[in-house]
């Protein structure tokens, strides 16, 4: 595939290298592509003689040549969740659920994978990040696997399971005392300094590609047809953006009808910044000091954000934002009836998406896909106090009886 | 009254390879002045047609985006470390 950075705002063309600014305008760089040569490539008999990972979907994505996956990334199942469709009186609602996704059960594993095969191809031996959680997970472990050393940037509060996952794999964990925002721009600053492949700095543009494979799923596991709505939630603001490029490649390459596909964004209501300006019709974000449970979700000053509002805006979307209850309310009811355990980024979609239903901005009759990008085992904390721990009882019939007359009785009092 | 600032290496080119600044500016817009006089390459990179800061550029002092402190309104103090840093943003398309 023939692929290259390009000024988003003035056009100049960069090649391929480690950078994420124009130095002309100081705008971001994106990724091009040659689409008409795409179009022998990209086909939808192409992709389902693929394999069952996100490398069926190369030929769209920034791969050096000779290129060989070692992470089986993506293709993760799309739910039908009629369970929770009936409890908000919808008829169409789908789970894309990244909270399976491997290596490390978040959608971070996809963009990651895309980056690492850049930074293998640019001589890069040290990779790194700043991240929130998931992304150091999925860097420091396909790191290990790429045989690349890892330095990963964190908040120091970072949920516990988070900061496990990070270590185990031998990277180099730095715990910064500030909040994300703070250490992004060190690590801006530790890049300019460092020859080290910063994924979401220097390699940013080709990382950022590996999140249209869940715009290109999304539409295959529909049967090659675009959702009426997506609700995605929103960090740095670019995997809304990079869903909707996905659905844009697909019409232009015609593997699916061209149809207007609206996107929604979802925030917590303790850092929401994009929701705000998209509530306030403002085209720019007010960054925010963040303050909620949904700490994947905790940038107060979005990169993206300005792309986010936009690709929201002219959709025809809309955002919204939920509190701390209501996200630690919402990770119970897609567990309770869908059998998913997302971590507090999905409580975030989830809660939104039943405010949007109740706006009456989605429809209960339009197909609606919920994107679900992180695993509930990586936040349990969110959950402590939630569930009381059980008295244990002896091994024997009687016992249990007893146990189940009064877990019948507590029943009957509560009026279940 | 004196104050810093890091150019950042993204704009260097345009200063010369100078990559610190130390001026006496009282606030942003003086120290724009500053920079436009010292380095007149630098000036459209830093602020547009319509003489806003540049959407990609953050400015931060001390640590602190200058936006929690007042943005353009905000006076400097003596001792001042002001950073100037691209925003990594992933493109839209």
């Amino acid at each position: 595939m023939t692929y290259a950075l390009r000024c988003r705002e003035c056009g100049k063309s960069w090649g391929n290298q480690p950078r994420s600014i124009c130095e002309e305008c100081f705008s971001p760089l994106e990724v091009s592509y040659d689409y008409q040569a795409a179009r022998s490539t990209f086909t939808r008999e192409n992709i389902s003689a693929g394999p069952p990972n996100m490398w069926r979907y190369s030929a769209l994505l920034p791969l050096p040549q000779g290129f060989e996956p070692v992470v089986p990334a993506g293709f993760t199942p799309l739910l039908k969740a009629a369970h929770l469709a009936r409890q908000w009186g919808a008829k169409n609602l789908y789970v894309k659920n990244d909270a399976v996704c491997t290596p490390t059960l978040s959608f971070k594993d996809r963009v990651v994978a895309v980056a690492l095969a850049n930074a293998k191809s640019f001589g890069f031996d040290t990779v790194s990040c700043s991240s929130t959680g998931n992304l150091a997970n999925a860097v420091a472990a396909q790191a290990a696997r790429n045989g690349l050393k890892s330095w990963i940037f964190i908040p120091a509060d970072l949920e516990a399971a988070k900061v496990l996952n990070t270590q185990v794999y031998g990277a180099k964990l730095v715990r910064i005392a500030g909040s994300y925002d703070q250490v992004n721009r060190l690590c801006s600053q530790i890049a300019d300094e460092r020859h080290w492949g910063f994924v979401n700095v220097n390699l940013r543009p080709y990382y950022a590609e590996g999140s249209k494979t869940v715009g290109f799923e999304i539409a295959e596991q529909l049967g090659w047809r675009l959702p009426d709505n997506v609700v995605v939630p929103m960090a740095g603001g670019s995997l809304i953006t990079k869903i909707k490029k996905a659905f844009n490649e697909l019409m232009e390459l015609g593997l699916v009808e061209r149809k207007p596909v609206k996107i929604f964004g979802a925030q917590a209501t303790g850092c929401s910044p994009i929701s705000t300006a998209v509530k306030a019709g403002q085209k720019d974000i007010e960054p925010q000091k963040p303050s909620t449970i949904a700490r994947s979700l905790a940038i107060g000053n979005p990169a993206d954000g300005h792309y986010a509002i936009k690709t929201i805006s002219e959709s025809g979307g809309w955002s919204e934002d939920v509190n701390d209850s209501e996200i630690v309310e919402c990770i119970q009811i897609l567990a309770e009836t869908e059998g998913v355990f997302t971590e507090t980024a999905g409580g975030v979609t989830v809660g939104c998406a039943r405010k949007l239903y109740r706006q009456g901005r989605i429809k209960p009759e339009e197909t609606t896909v919920l994107c679900i990008t992180g695993n509930g085992l990586k936040t349990t904390d969110a959950l402590a106090g939630e569930y009381e721990a059980e008295q244990p009882i002896a091994p024997k019939l009687s016992e249990f009886q007893a146990y189940l007359g009064k877990q019948l009785d507590v029943a009957e009092a509560v009026g279940v | 009254m004196t104050i810093t600032v890091q150019i950042p290496t993204a704009l260097r080119r345009h200063t010369s390879g100078t990559d610190k600044v130390t001026c006496s500016a009282a606030n942003l817009g003086e120290l724009f002045t500053v920079l436009d006089s010292q380095f007149p390459d630098l000036k459209p990179h830093l602020r547009d047609e319509a003489g806003q800061i540049r959407r990609f550029l953050n400015v931060y002092v001390n640590e602190e985006d200058i936006r929690f402190l007042g943005g353009t309104s905000y006076a400097f103090n003596d001792g001042d470390e002001i950073l100037l840093v691209p925003s990594i943003a992933g493109g839209w398309e």
